[in-house]
């Protein structure tokens, strides 16, 4: 490679370098803000802030969802696994809403460490699969055929 | 170092102007006609003969054009950023016209993932926009690409403007790995990687042979497009040349 090639190889690797550690700098200075929610674990650690409406993500416990007579406020606990937080919500709850599914609520902490939410998103998970019936019916589909082959 | 030597030599025999546009008429009916049944073939897979998603029904089935889109808007963008420091290092001007010739299609790519994405979000996450760190580097992807554009129709010199846009192309690149690592550094409403990942990937494989199949439709689909585009603007560049009059006086 001749000098002038080399110099500007050098000069296009110093420019990655840089724009690299500049962005390393400011994500890593802003990196609680980049955040999009709160674990449980981080809520009780203390990390929420006071007064302010933040987000809260986790877990539906299983057997948790209650609703409220009026049909519109509901009352559920969100977990990590670690710790759980009760969560009280009045509005419409997205499709994916269920026991054991994601969310992602936001909403500030009451005085009795209760998640008052204002707005719940159902987070969704990256596995993509035929729903187990479907599994089952197709294992079956597949037995009664062999069984009918064998008479 | 002869090895070196010859391989230099043949890359620049083919980036040559006149080799480029007669290769590249030849390979733009192949990639072209493999686009069109890939894609013909991965739409009706993914359309009809995959099974439902056992939480989101029929609506996951928006993946087979998000994903591919969103693979592509990354892609096309490192294709840029690799031509532009081509061009900055070696001084093949090929190079600059892959990268400027890909600047619209990548953009368009951007906007088909974001657009795809939003229509999804709001049915399954209940919004159609949130500012997590995913959502957030996308967007800031699609403005790489209006940027891009942007300088390059501002500087009327076509050898500063190349020459300023691979520079940006290459500042640009460093978006890429934030994009696809955010939903790991970062908590984020967007889900983790399904797919490009070092695990064996969380898709049946009923879902995953039509998404294959569409994402190497969308690559082939760019190659058809970004050489056509690059065709054009080789030509009239070179309108002064002995080659280029030769082929208008065949035709």
């Amino acid at each position: 490679m001749n000098p002038k090639r080399k110099s500007r190889l050098i000069l296009v690797l110093l420019i990655l370098a840089g724009t690299g550690l500049a962005v390393a700098l400011g994500t890593m200075a802003l990196k609680e803000n980049i955040q999009y929610y709160l674990s449980p674990s981080e809520v009780k650690a203390g990390k929420a802030p006071d007064g302010h409406s933040f987000r809260l993500a986790g877990l539906v416990s299983d057997g948790s969802v209650k609703r409220e007579e009026n049909g519109l406020t509901i009352h559920f606990d969100v977990t990590d696994n670690v710790e759980t937080i009760p969560v009280t919500f009045t509005g419409i709850l997205p499709d994916l809403f269920r026991e054991g599914q994601g969310i992602v609520a936001t909403g500030k902490l009451s005085d009795d460490y209760r998640f008052i939410a204002e707005d719940v998103l159902a987070k969704h998970d990256e596995n993509y699969m035929p729903p187990p019936v479907q599994d089952a019916l197709d294992k079956a589909k597949s037995i009664s055929e062999s069984g009918e082959k064998a008479q | 170092m002869n090895i070196w030597k010859s391989v230099m030599k043949f890359i620049y025999h083919f980036a040559s102007p006149k080799h480029f546009y007669r290769i590249s008429g030849k390979l733009i009916p192949w990639f072209g006609g493999l686009a069109a049944i890939l894609l013909i073939v991965g739409s009706i897979d993914g359309l009809f003969f995959a099974p439902v998603d056992y939480q989101q029904g029929d609506s996951y089935r928006i993946i087979f054009i998000h994903v591919p889109a969103a693979w592509m808007s990354m892609f096309v963008y490192m294709v840029m950023a690799t031509s532009g420091a081509i061009a900055l290092i070696w001084k093949i001007k090929l190079a600059d016209v892959v990268a400027s010739s890909s600047a619209p299609i990548g953009a368009a790519f951007t906007l088909l993932a974001l657009v795809t994405g939003s229509i999804w979000g709001k049915p399954m996450w209940g919004a159609w926009w949130v500012w997590d760190a995913r959502l957030t580097s996308e967007l800031i992807l699609l403005f790489l690409y209006l940027g891009f554009m942007a300088l390059e129709s501002a500087i009327e010199d076509p050898r500063a403007a190349a020459r300023a846009c691979a520079i940006l192309a290459i500042v640009g690149v460093i978006n890429i790995p934030i994009i696809h690592y955010s939903v790991e550094w970062w908590n984020t409403l967007h889900q983790g990687a399904t797919v490009t990942k070092l695990d064996t990937p969380s898709i049946h494989i009923s879902m995953l042979i039509p998404l294959l199949l569409m994402a190497l439709g969308f690559k082939l689909y760019y190659a058809t497009v970004v050489l056509m585009r690059a065709r054009n603007k080789v030509l009239y560049a070179e309108q002064n040349n002995g080659w280029v009059k030769a082929i208008i006086k065949a035709q």
